[in-house]
């Protein structure tokens, strides 16, 4: 019999069975997290399947972190509604300002590795870079979970990418992750774990790791698992690696030796190209956040970027630290005064911008480079806008300059 | 709460291209709200404002491949379900989306190849897995559901289903031919 991969092993130990790719088992859930986009249905629905007990109201987090603080009166009685479950059910609750759920997960070990997680957003997958299998899922699932502890799933085949060689000085977690999603595609993992190996991987920090993860969604995967080796935590754990001889139904080989700086075009995360396709486009917003670049290595690469200089006189550059975490560390080291001298203005720990929902939504026809995830039209608030995805370090040298600029040379005409 | 879907539907095609996101099918900003009204009042509005218009009830959205790519958020089936759409045909589908519209009692067909154009008379037989086209009387099979997603179906949605039998039933573990 051939060895397990990743997403086998630990589906496997939830399902009390030994589980192979195709297969369709119930499984345990050891944690659950919902936001204030998704909680307030799956609430309701949680009530309509007769709900009164959660499961287990410890591993139940819930985090507001998509509109926070609310920007509307409905949106605060939403808010009011989570608490109010969270209070009554005796589940976690994490108020505005403390940060992006997934962040907040990871800090708080929420999510340890080798557990199985669901949670009501599709960047679930992120818990991948801590070795853990874990799946975005919508509110009625969600509420399934809350009721039962368990879920359905179908054991996904598992696509391989190995990054080969180290990257260049310069080229950051999110060039790399970048580099994969617009090598698999939009659909090129739809269903599939992925995992993620190769020396370039083993390197990654913590912080790099769940940029990685974070984006597998973004090829239609439903994990992103991330090889354990190197993973560092603040505690002792027990990594699930991938089997000998285990069963990939594709092994994809992206050598990095020679990578440049990657940017993703409006209006599809996908749309990859080197930066140099894109030098010289002048932007009017910029943007660092997000649970894909929110972290204190991103906001240092920014601050390494503009130290001791300032930000173009017409482009605003908004930073949301993932997690207060991360805006105190950032604020002892001084990264956060190095970037708001440099004219960046920081808004409260949590999604931000991102969802199209408030705290910079863009203008009709203006650009905007953005450290997220995700530029489908209309993502940002307004579909006459055009983003563009880069990392940090690229997304600050554009707000010096004005324009995309590369952040490896400086490039920028 | 959904009643049981009915077996045989008949409504017009509305035909859409591939990667549809959710941010084209509810925008982020109208999210934040239980009211399924609002959510099918700016259902598809960046990608087609007429829709909403156009839309009656039994009618189909028809797509190309990984349609509901992107977000979790079951508002996207839901803003579809509520504008009055009873089934969505479409070559391939992303996954979390694929199983949010099944938990909330609207049918999915995969269907790899289709004629179908905009304002086509379809008939979707739940039972059979197939989709009629009117106009050339082909017969399109759709690839099968999981037996669980078939019960889920069945029962109008995860809801009743959860109703009906309480906890996750085991399911047929024998692979599927399907991924």
């Amino acid at each position: 019999m051939s060895g397990r991969t990743i997403a086998e092993q630990i589906i496997g130990q939830h399902a009390d069975s030994t589980v192979r790719a195709d297969d369709v088992v119930i499984v345990r859930v050891d944690a659950a997290m919902a936001t204030d986009t998704t909680a307030p249905f799956a609430i309701e629905t949680f009530k309509e399947m007769g709900g009164r007990r959660v499961w287990n109201p410890e591993r139940m987090v819930f985090v507001i972190d998509h509109a926070a603080p609310a920007p509307t009166e409905a949106i605060a009685n939403l808010h009011v509604m989570m608490r109010t479950f969270a209070r009554d059910t005796g589940s976690v609750l994490h108020e505005i300002g403390r940060g992006i759920g997934h962040q907040v997960m990871v800090e708080n070990a929420h999510v340890r590795p080798s557990e199985l997680v669901v949670g009501a957003d599709s960047h679930t997958v992120i818990y991948g870079a801590l070795n853990a299998f874990s799946s975005g899922v919508g509110s009625t699932d969600l509420a399934a979970v809350m009721l039962t502890g368990r879920t359905w799933m179908r054991v996904p085949r598992t696509i391989r990418v190995e990054l080969l060689g180290d990257a260049p000085v310069g080229i950051s977690p999110k060039d790399l992750t970048l580099a994969i999603v617009g090598q698999l595609g939009i659909d090129g993992a739809t269903g599939r774990a992925i995992e993620y190996t190769g020396a370039a991987v083993r390197a990654l920090s913590l912080d790099g790791r769940l940029t990685m993860a974070s984006m597998a969604v973004e090829t239609g995967a439903v994990a992103g698992l991330v090889d354990a080796d190197g993973l560092t935590l603040p505690y002792a754990f027990n990594p699930t690696h991938a089997e000998a001889g285990a069963e990939y139904e594709q092994v994809i080989t992206i050598d990095v030796r020679e990578l440049t700086p990657q940017i993703a075009l409006p209006h599809s995360p996908d749309s990859v190209v080197s930066i140099t396709h894109a030098i010289g486009t002048r932007i009017d917003m910029a943007f660092i956040g997000t649970c894909t670049n929110g972290r204190l290595e991103d906001l240092r690469a920014a601050a390494d970027v503009l130290r001791g200089q300032r930000i173009a006189s017409h482009v605003r550059l908004i930073i949301a630290p993932a997690s207060r975490e991360v805006f105190a560390a950032g604020l002892r080291d001084g990264t956060v005064a190095t970037l708001t001298d440099a004219g960046a203005s920081f808004i409260t720990p949590g999604c931000g911008p991102c969802v199209g929902t408030h705290l910079g939504v863009p203008g009709n026809g203006e650009v905007v480079i953005s450290a997220a995830n995700r530029n489908f039209q209309g993502r940002m608030g307004n579909p006459h806008a055009n983003v563009y995805l880069a990392s940090p370090a690229t997304v600050a040298a554009s707000a010096l300059h004005g324009v995309i600029t590369a952040a490896n040379t400086g490039a920028h005409t | 709460m959904t009643a049981p879907v009915a077996h045989i539907l008949s409504g017009r095609a509305h035909v859409y291209g591939d990667n549809v996101d959710t941010d084209r099918i509810i925008p982020g900003k109208y999210t934040k709200t239980l009211d399924k009204r609002q959510l099918a009042a700016h259902v598809l509005e960046d990608l087609d404002p007429a829709f909403r218009v156009r839309v009656r009830v039994g009618d189909f959205v028809v797509a190309g491949d990984n349609f509901g790519c992107g977000s979790s958020r079951e508002q996207a089936p839901i803003a579809l379900q509520a504008a009055g759409v009873s089934a969505i045909l479409a070559r391939s589908f992303a996954a979390i989306f694929y199983r949010n519209a099944i938990n909330i009692g609207l049918p999915l067909l995969e269907i790899p190849d289709y004629e179908i154009v905009t304002g086509d008379l379809v008939h979707v037989d739940l039972d059979a897995s197939t989709a009629t086209l009117e106009r050339t009387g082909t017969v399109y099979t759709a690839r099968a559901l999981p037996p669980v997603m078939v019960a889920i179906l069945r029962a109008g949605g995860l809801v009743p289903y959860l109703a009906a039998h309480g906890d996750f039933v085991v399911p047929d573990r024998s692979p599927t031919a399907n991924a």
